[in-house]
């Protein structure tokens, strides 16, 4: 690709005149939104992902540290020079960070001065102001000050001081941004034993349900081959799985299956196949190929049309010259449409597996990653926002990403450009 | 001979087992009707039944008495080997239904032999000829298990709503409904779920979202096609081959990063977050498809429309745009289907009730306070508008679908 790319540039650089270069600015201009919306939502994030994995950060630490003031009034006034006594208190929101160069400021009524107490106030015109300092994590910081009130405030109608919040700001380390870094996150996530877990159940996980996509739908296929009346009926039927929105059939499966009033538990035991409810998705061992059914039954409709359509698009001469050869059907299949399918099979095994690796709607909604089908994806989830350490999940998706690139190379490399979707 | 006769009580064995448990499960969950399945019995029953169909056939010509034959072994062995009792009920309970039932699971299964052994000569099977039979045979299964598998959860699904948690926890085969109760007594989950769970605004939430996403996906994603299919730019092969790349980035991949910075912007309990993020995840997939499409229409009408004097934009408007509106119009659905069903983003995204899309909505039912039935609603709801679509456009999203490989 590279190669390509060298080619191109040198070959546009050879002949580029006025012409071209206007459809070169074109070009560009036209390609900008999607370059920037890629690059913004997908790239930038993608890399980021990176950055996040070796920094110590929690969920928590995305809310910025705000410092908060609270006032508290006492004394009366009933003339001029009668003065209020206001307690100011400082603190701040973060757990952890500590917020420095902390300021706040109360705009006073006309009339109010500040003629004593804490010397870190002063006064300039309405507004009063107070400089707080480090206000460290969970802290509280005491301000008293007196307020003095002359003719202007009882002629302004004596109004509350509370009529106006006091303003408090400050500036806190950006947890994101910030230059502190550690390998904490991914000595955590590779030592946890249950990683390799994370990773067979992934791996089993992915051809399982690639597989079983691929065999539903290949049998689908040979099913409608043959024109008969209601095809058109059916092959909408056998797409339902697929364009059905991911929360409505998870949500289906997960009360068909339910351990004591499923409606498939009824039947197997009804029918005398099982003899007790089966926890299909409770149960270590069972939970996972309940999520390989899932997927299988859901994605089949995807492989399903991608090889009718390449069957249908099949010449069937060589079938016929079989057939006068005394092949049998299964020898038909097996030796005739069979290898003609190769080339499509393998590419959508391809795809099919790095998306069902990338998976990650289908196992949460069902199991939650519990009862051993915890896969990469859902770690990402259980690492950041169960466990809320936002570092670690992102070390996971930095180990999927690399994976990816991996399955990547390997689609790159095998499958044949005329299959290249 | 020994083929015909394996094949036979196989085959036999096989449907009168499948019909038992299909047939029993399917009256079960239709009337309510407590027909359990003699699943067994009737897998025995099978064999004499299939192998009477095949002796039938030495003894008279007409396929409908060979049929009759067939099927009354099957019945009489049946109701021999269930005790009297079919179905799992005694024969004088609900005899015309029984006896229906009954007079149906023989016929599937009879039937279902017989179109395997059509036309075949069951005593000179030689290999070809019995294959055929298998493959009629497995044909039939395969038919009977994808309706099935497809058929019963959206059955389930539908039927739930309509119920009542307590009925279902008694039977949970139990799907039939109790039509007596009049409109508000079937619907009230859909009553409460727009009543009390603004179920409304979700779906004009839902509405908004997608819709807009579609937009702004083609506002983007229509001349950045052009420009790959049509233009010449240095880097243009590079750039066609990595929106495939882009394609196959995983969004859990990306919620960390923008769940991070959208926090900090304030976008991320908000619409506009998810008016960034579904737009985006959608271009690449909507830029692929066009550009496939624009790459087949002939450059030529282009060429004339350029002689005839009209500028590049001009012929993109006048001749491009109009020619591929079938492919728009495909895309434009695809990308409403996406952002419809979308869930984890909404899901991570929003948690102020007031801006929850249809798909955050129906998450938000799964409590253990919401009963089962508003969950099964709420499913339903977010599922019809999809398949209405689907169901109308089906040709043509079919084309679009095998043609741009869409995700999912």
């Amino acid at each position: 690709m590279a190669k390509a790319t060298a080619a191109d540039l040198e070959r546009a650089r050879r002949r580029i005149g006025p012409i071209e270069r206007r459809e070169m600015r074109l070009a560009f201009g036209m390609l900008s939104p999607t370059v920037a919306a890629v690059l913004l939502v997908v790239l930038i994030p993608v890399l980021a992902n990176f950055w996040i994995s070796v920094k110590p950060i929690e969920l928590a630490d995305l809310r910025a540290a705000k410092p908060l003031v609270r006032e508290r009034v006492q004394g009366e006034v009933t003339k001029p020079g009668d003065a209020f006594e206001v307690r100011y208190r400082a603190r701040s929101s973060a757990p952890s960070e500590a917020v420095r160069e902390v300021v706040f400021t109360h705009e006073l009524p006309s009339g109010v001065t500040l003629t004593g107490g804490d010397d870190r106030c002063a006064q300039t015109g309405a507004v009063l102001r107070c400089d707080v300092g480090v206000l460290e994590p969970r802290a509280r910081v005491d301000f008293n000050v007196t307020l003095s009130v002359d003719q202007a405030y009882f002629d302004a109608g004596a109004p509350s001081l509370r009529d106006t919040d006091p303003e408090a700001t400050g500036k806190s380390k950006n947890a994101l941004t910030s230059f502190e870094f550690t390998f904490e996150n991914f000595r955590k996530v590779f030592d946890a034993s249950e990683f390799w877990d994370v990773l067979w159940v992934s791996i089993v996980y992915t051809i399982g349900g690639t597989g079983g996509a691929l065999l539903l739908g290949l049998f689908a296929a040979q099913l409608m081959m043959v024109a008969f009346p209601g095809r058109g009926i059916m092959r909408g039927l056998f797409l339902f799985p697929y364009v059905s929105p991911v929360i409505a059939v998870a949500f289906t499966w997960i009360f068909l299956l339910d351990p004591f009033s499923g409606t498939m538990n009824a039947i197997l035991t009804k029918t005398g196949v099982t003899d007790g409810n089966i926890n299909f998705l409770g149960q270590r061992g069972i939970a996972l190929w309940t999520v390989i059914a899932f997927e299988a039954w859901r994605y089949f409709p995807l492989a399903f049309l991608f090889i009718l359509a390449r069957m249908q698009s099949l010449s069937s001469d060589l079938n016929e010259a079989a057939e006068m050869d005394g092949a049998t059907p299964f020898q038909k299949f097996w030796y005739i449409s069979l290898p003609q399918l190769v080339g499509i099979i393998s590419t959508l095994f391809l795809l099919r597996f790095i998306w069902t690796f990338n998976k990650f709607d289908d196992i949460f909604l069902l199991t939650g990653g519990a009862s051993g089908t915890r896969t990469l994806t859902v770690n990402v989830y259980e690492q950041a926002f169960a466990l809320s350490n936002l570092g670690a999940g992102a070390a996971v998706a930095v180990v999927i990403f690399f994976m990816l690139a991996i399955f990547l190379a390997f689609y790159f490399k095998f499958v044949p450009k005329e299959e290249g979707m | 001979m020994t083929r015909g006769l394996t094949l036979a009580v196989i085959l036999g064995a096989i449907w009168g087992f499948v019909a038992a448990v299909v047939i029993g499960v399917s009256v079960t969950l239709v009337f309510g009707v407590d027909a359990s399945m003699t699943a067994f019995s009737a897998l025995i029953a099978g064999i004499p039944g299939a192998l009477a169909l095949l002796y039938a056939r030495e003894l008279t010509d007409n396929p409908t008495a060979q049929f009759a034959i067939g099927m009354g072994v099957f019945a009489v062995v049946l109701v021999l080997l269930t005790g009297l009792a079919p179905l799992g009920l005694p024969l004088g309970t609900v005899p015309i239904t029984s006896v229906l039932v009954l007079a149906t699971l023989a016929a599937t299964t009879i039937g279902a032999v017989a179109i395997a052994f059509h036309k075949k000569d069951w005593k000179t099977l030689n290999r070809y000829r019995m294959e055929e039979v298998l493959v009629r045979a497995l044909k039939g299964l395969g038919f009977v298990f994808f309706t099935a598998i497809i058929l019963l959860p959206f059955y389930a699904m539908l039927m739930t709503s309509f119920k009542k948690q307590a009925e279902l926890l008694q039977n949970p085969l139990d799907y039939s409904i109790n039509i007596t109760q009049g409109f508000a007594g079937l619907f009230s989950s859909y009553i409460e779920l727009f009543v009390n769970f603004d179920f409304g605004r979700f779906i004009l939430i839902s509405t908004i979202v997608s819709v807009t996403t579609v937009f702004l996906t083609l506002a983007a994603s229509i001349p950045g096609a052009y420009a790959i299919s049509r233009l010449r730019f240095p880097g243009r092969v590079t750039f066609s081959r990595s929106i495939l790349l882009i394609y196959m980035v995983p969004a859990i991949v990306l919620v960390i990063p923008l769940y991070a910075v959208f926090s900090q912007l304030g976008l991320r309990d908000s619409l506009l977050g998810l008016l960034i993020v579904y737009p985006a995840t959608t271009i690449p997939v909507s830029l692929y498809m066009l550009q496939g499409y624009f790459r087949g229409l002939p450059s030529e009408l282009e060429e004339a429309g350029m002689m005839d004097g009209c500028t590049r934009l001009g012929v993109i408007r006048r001749i491009t745009l109009p020619l591929s509106l079938p492919a728009i119009a495909s895309v434009a659905l695809y990308v409403f289907m996406i952002a419809w069903n979308e869930f984890l983003f909404a899901f991570m995204f929003l948690d102020s009730p007031e801006i929850f899309t249809l798909s955050r909505g129906v998450v938000s039912l799964n409590s253990s306070e919401v009963p089962r039935q508003h969950l099964m609603a709420g499913a339903v709801i977010v599922t019809i508008p999809v398949l209405v679509i689907f169901l109308w456009f089906e040709r043509f999203l079919v084309t679009g679908l095998t043609a741009g490989s869409v995700k999912g």
